[in-house]
């Protein structure tokens, strides 16, 4: 090994008391005295120890070695390279040493916080010491990727956290695509009726924003639209957007809604009205809808299906129906993308025993919001699916779908405050008796506790524990005609029975049906619940592991309104950093294809879940490209002929670790 | 051809014979083969595994272990009592589960030089063989007299859907699957809401209060739901609505008269079979009134045998036995 | 009295998983067995069966190999090919007269430290058991061996 090297590497080694955490299990001046005797030959020309390495003082011994004997390898034996590993390869670089040949190797975490020989311990710390050494010699000197960056933007989603997102980044002068499936931007805030925990009016507090994103110059909206396909990588996606066809010509259109008022055909409104409302068939999903021009849903209508009716094209006084409208493809070149997708509704009639979909005066979360809403099917009345009769007890259930090893595990985040709203404003409306039934209740943000004591003070009775089963089937008389809420009331120790007019399920959220494809679409991973997986959970939530791609809102997991609104301004913020760099640094931790080497035999080409590899077919070998390859060294390690190296994690560099590891002390 | 190693159970014998006889009825317009296993014994009902495990678990295994020296074709046990079905599912299941536990039992079997391997047999009950084996579209194409205008409330009782094991079933508390073969047999299924609530159980024996109060719910909301009748999969709970309908009626002031079948027989008349077939006659609430409403009758109940006058010298008294409540039986 | 034999095992860590496991084990001041001395990859997707044959060629008793559960990669998948190997390598070490239980694959995430430790732990004791491979060590001065001619 160190006989082919044409010139002996000159290593240094430095050895970290780090106070008396390594040297209380380790020998360090014994490792240090070992590495120059033991490694000399190798090419480790000076050993030395310090009690903090990472201290300015340690790295300047790292750096004047460095300058002074033209030391062209570093090795620090202390804590862990996740920790300061960058440290000393900014000091090296710092002495004019390339960063990639320093490497930092724990006999801390790994040696000296988890034995209790001290002996033992140290001939471990030898070994790891070897082993690095051994490895460094085979370093290459590595440069940063640069790639230039594209300064428009893909926002994905258009409800709060992406509008948010798309307004921060127009704002700051730079073009932005924001793509939305639904007719109208808005997402799930436009159904609400009022947010908590200031009652503000939802549609209020949103449609400036929507029609601040509907009118600057810098967004491009495409609604009713969905992203087909995606190549590249950061700095420059290559994004395949389909516009749905609305049948409806944007040009001519002034949204003016005759059409709307002429069509014939009413169908159930399951999206917008949660399935508790009509819609026509030509249709905006709400007034403040933007953009303003109607959808005409092709399944249900009667022209498609029979070929009758066009009472929409006869009524419009622009001429703006266009039943032969195509759907379009549009390419769009970004740099980055900010994936707000939002998230769906955990399906409440999985869970039968509380009758959803079986018993009548059921009603989800978001039923009850349409329900509130002045907009929606009953004018803001509240009352029971026959649509007529006040409710003069109302039972909330917590945790639907949520907290619950059956259905999904984790806490929705925001129910507690939503059914205390609801609580609120059955009070307001109705004055019927409020029962709430609560596992614990959290009430964690700025006012939501004052909200929670608020609603206590209004007179709703909450009852601490899961309920059994909602029923109709009346024990006693004057349970006849109810909806009788079994549950056992953990506060008093009992099982209560307790009859209610109508019943509200306050339903988890869950994540969009298609997360996991949107995310393959995108490159990014899922966690194992199907939220976006971020890069890091405490540290940093907006990123992915992918370059380029940020996410946002409640497509990372539940969250509420400020909570979307912070993710959709971070992920601006961070995507602005890159834009205005013009151009991102990338690890040079990359595979590549010695072509000489490469067979085209093919077997590393489905390997990549980046889409790295591309086979070449007219030179009949395979590629990487460098700038989407994240290093994972799959196909390194595939590669019959061994014509893929990785850079940073080579066979050389892992063999001779693994020799150094093993070698005699 | 469905062929079923078939595990009958007690009650099939005695108080289910209405089941049994209705089941052979519609054998074979359903084209099943029942091979009975040789030598069967008793499951246990509910009492033995709450007593001590692995005697209990060893006698439901010795069905397995004869079931298993007869797969010939097929390897798929069928019981039509809904507690026999679970304790052989549920024995199979923990012996896989508790290899200790089966090690024991098979040592127990091993003493009668018999041996069960957990898993190697398939263990249903009659109503899953309908649905999945023979198919909804096989009973439709056999109904010759559909029972148009028969209101019955579907009481599938809490063996069945629960615990469920193999996962066989629609839903824990609301399955669907009784009502569907109703349907399929042109009958009006009532919106029964407790559908799975439990019929009492034994607590007719060892606490009838209880279990008055749960027939009394069961029997009063099929009748608010205007049903003619009710039909049920297990014996325990057509012998607790049906024979105790009257103790509950005089436990509790009311005037309950609601018949409860088998749903086997409701397929055997559907089938076109004369009600005496289908086992009718045999209940104790009289099914008179629902078979009025499809334009039959239930059968003439045979006249009761004259007493025999006592020849020669009379037998000295035998002792008998008192219950705890004063009930006389004879030994 | 013969001393208790202490197997030497070389652990391959992913980046981002396993190796971040080792770290909050030693954070929480875990301890465990000190046999086995860890190697840093950036994915278990880089675990060429050629390097368990290395380390055994080199002395190990025992490679241990880990990763991030199933569903968790960093890069997304790259931990079920390392599956794939393991297990075909498991077969292969079979024929080669190598206990194929010297071999061993865990899963550990970030988080668990603990776990890891354990593993680490109770793999030891497997490998002890098993006793020392003797693998015997390459001598290159052996086998003279003849320079590869280069293709005519």
């Amino acid at each position: 090994m160190s006989e082919n090297t044409p010139n002996k590497p000159k290593i240094g080694v430095y050895v970290c008391h780090c106070g008396t955490n390594i040297s209380a299990m380790v020998d360090v001046e014994g490792v240090r005295d070992w590495a120059k005797k033991r490694l000399g030959e190798d090419g480790v020309i000076v050993s030395r120890d310090y009690k903090f390495m990472c201290s300015s003082l340690g790295q300047e011994l790292i750096e004047k070695d460095i300058k002074e004997l033209g030391l062209d390898r570093v090795v620090v034996a202390a804590c862990s390279p996740h920790l300061h590993e960058k440290t000393f390869r900014t000091a090296s670089e710092r002495a004019g040493l390339n960063p990639y040949l320093t490497e930092l190797v724990s006999i801390r975490e790994q040696v000296s916080w988890v034995h209790t020989d001290k002996a033992v311990a140290t001939e471990k710390a030898k070994s790891l010491v070897a082993g690095t050494v051994e490895r460094i010699i085979h370093n290459e000197a590595l440069e940063k990727l640069k790639v230039p960056i594209n300064p428009n933007t893909l926002v994905v989603g258009g409800g709060i956290a992406g509008i948010q997102a798309a307004l921060e980044i127009a704002n700051a002068g730079f073009h932005v695509y924001l793509v939305e499936r639904e007719p109208s931007i808005g997402g799930h805030m436009a159904q609400f009726d009022k947010t908590f925990p200031t009652l503000d009016c939802s549609a209020c507090i949103l449609t400036p924003r929507m029609v601040e994103a509907g009118t600057n110059p810098n967004i491009t909206l495409l609604t009713w639209s969905e992203v087909m396909s995606v190549s590249g990588f950061v700095g420059c996606f290559n994004v395949t957007i389909k516009k749905k066809a609305r049948y409806v010509n944007e040009e001519l259109c002034t949204g003016c809604g005759i059409c709307v008022e002429k069509c014939p055909k009413k169908v159930i409104d399951d999206v917008y009205e949660a399935g508790i409302g009509y819609r026509k068939v030509v249709y905006t999903p709400f007034a403040q809808a933007v953009p303003k021009y109607p959808v005409l849903d092709r399944p249900n209508c009667t022209f498609f299906q029979k070929g009758t009716c066009k009472a929409c094209e006869k009524f419009c006084p622009t001429n703006a129906i266009d039943f032969a409208q195509q759907d379009e493809y549009i390419n769009v070149e970004v740099g980055n993308v900010v994936l707000a997708t939002g998230y769906d509704l955990f399906d409440a009639g999985r869970v039968s025993n509380y009758g959803y979909g079986r018993l009548p005066n059921v009603f989800t979360s978001l039923e009850f919001e349409r329900m509130c809403n002045a907009s929606g099917p009953t004018a803001g009345e509240i009352t029971l699916r026959d649509g007529k009769t006040r409710p003069k007890t109302v039972g909330i259930i917590h945790c639907v779908g949520s907290r619950d090893k059956n259905y999904n595990n984790y806490c929705s985040t925001i129910c507690c405050m939503q059914s205390l709203k609801f609580a609120h404003l059955v009070k307001e409306r109705t004055g019927a008796d409020v029962y709430e039934f609560y596992i614990d209740m959290r009430t964690a943000a700025k006012s939501y506790d004052e909200f929670y004591q608020r609603v206590l003070d209004e007179g709703t009775l909450f009852v601490r524990g899961k309920v059994a089963e909602v029923t109709d089937a009346a024990r006693v008389p004057h349970e006849k005609g109810k909806l009788i809420i079994q549950v056992e009331d953990t506060l008093i120790g009992k099982q209560r029975r307790i009859p209610v007019d109508m019943v509200l399920l306050s339903i988890g959220m869950e994540p969009r049906a298609d997360a996991k494809e949107t995310g393959k679409l995108f490159g990014i991973a899922c966690s194992s619940d199907g939220w976006f997986m971020e890069r890091h959970p405490k540290l940093d939530p907006i990123s992915t592991m992918t370059e380029g791609i940020y996410i946002a809102g409640c497509a990372t997991g539940p969250k509420d309104i400020p909570g979307s609104v912070s993710q959709g301004a971070a992920a601006a913020a961070r995507v602005l950093d890159k834009i205005l760099q013009k151009e991102v640094e990338l690890e040079p931790i990359r595979a590549t294809v010695n072509e000489a080497k490469c067979s085209g035999c093919r077997i590393c080409n489905n390997l990549c879940p980046f889409n790295a590899i591309s086979f070449i077919d007219d030179l009949a070998i395979t590629r990487i490209n460098p700038a989407l390859c994240q290093g994972c060294g799959t196909c390194v390690a595939a590669c019959p002929a061994g014509a893929i190296s990785g850079t940073g994690f080579s066979n050389e560099q892992i063999f001779a670790q693994i020799d150094g590891i093993l070698m005699s002390l | 051809m469905n062929e079923y190693i078939f595990y009958p159970g007690c009650s099939m014998e005695g108080s289910a014979k209405a089941y049994y006889d209705s089941l052979n009825a519609i054998k074979t317009p359903l084209n099943m083969e029942l091979h009975e296993i040789e030598d069967w014994n008793c499951c246990g009902a509910t009492e033995y595994v709450g007593i001590n495990l692995i005697p209990a678990y060893s006698l439901i295994a010795r069905n397995l272990a004869l079931a298993a020296k007869q797969i010939d074709g097929t390897n798929t046990v069928m019981a039509p009592c809904s507690a026999c079905y679970l304790n052989l599912e549920k024995a199979d299941y923990y012996m896989t589960e508790r290899p200790a536990l089966g090690a024991k039992v098979n040592e127990a079997l091993g003493a009668g030089g018999l041996h069960y391997d957990p898993g190697s047999l398939k263990i249903r009950h009659l109503l899953d063989v309908i649905i999945n084996d023979i198919g909804l579209d096989t009973v439709k194409s056999k109904v010759t007299k559909p029972l148009k205008g028969l209101r019955v409330a579907p009481y599938l009782g809490c063996m069945v859907p629960r615990p469920d094991y193999q996962r066989r079933w629609s839903d824990f508390e609301h399955p669907t699957e009784l009502d569907d073969v109703l349907k399929a047999l042109g009958a009006e299924v009532v919106d029964f809401p407790l559908k799975t609530n439990c019929c009492g159980g034994h607590m007719t024996q060892i606490g009838p209060e209880t279990a008055y109060e749960l027939i009394r719910r069961l029997v009063s909301s099929a009748e608010e739901n205007k049903a003619d009748i009710m039909v049920t999969v297990c014996p325990m709970c057509q012998m607790n609505l049906d024979a105790y309908q009257a103790e509950t009626n005089r436990y509790f002031g009311t005037n309950f008269h609601m018949p409860i079948v088998f749903f086997t027989q409701l397929m055997a008349l559907a089938f076109g079979k004369d009600p005496k077939e289908a086992g009718f006659g045999l209940e104790t609430t009289s099914a008179k009134n629902a078979l009025t409403r499809i334009g039959l009758d239930i059968p003439a109940v045979p006249a009761g045998q004259s007493v025999k006058k006592p020849e020669g010298l009379p037998m000295p008294l035998r002792k008998q036995k008192r219950y705890a409540d004063g009930q006389k039986v004879s030994e | 009295m013969s001393e208790q034999f202490e197997p030497v095992i070389v652990g391959f860590t992913c980046n981002w998983c396993s190796y971040r496991a080792a770290d909050t084990a030693g954070t929480a001041r875990v301890k465990y067995a000190p046999n086995v001395r860890l190697i840093r990859l950036m994915c278990s997707g880089r675990m060429d069966p050629t390097f368990v044959m290395k380390a055994i060629a080199g002395g190990a008793d025992g490679v241990l190999i880990t990763g991030c559960h199933p569903g968790d990669c960093h890069y997304i998948e790259q931990n079920y090919k390392a599956l794939r190997r393991f297990l075909l390598l498991r077969r292969t070490l079979k024929g080669l007269g190598v206990a194929p239980e010297r071999v061993k694959l865990v899963w550990a995430s970030a988080a668990e430290g603990m776990k890891l430790a354990h593993e680490i732990t109770q793999f030891v004791e497997e490998v002890r058991a098993l006793g020392p491979l003797s693998w015997p060590k390459w001598n290159e001065n052996a086998i003279q061996s003849e320079p590869i001619k280069e293709a005519a």
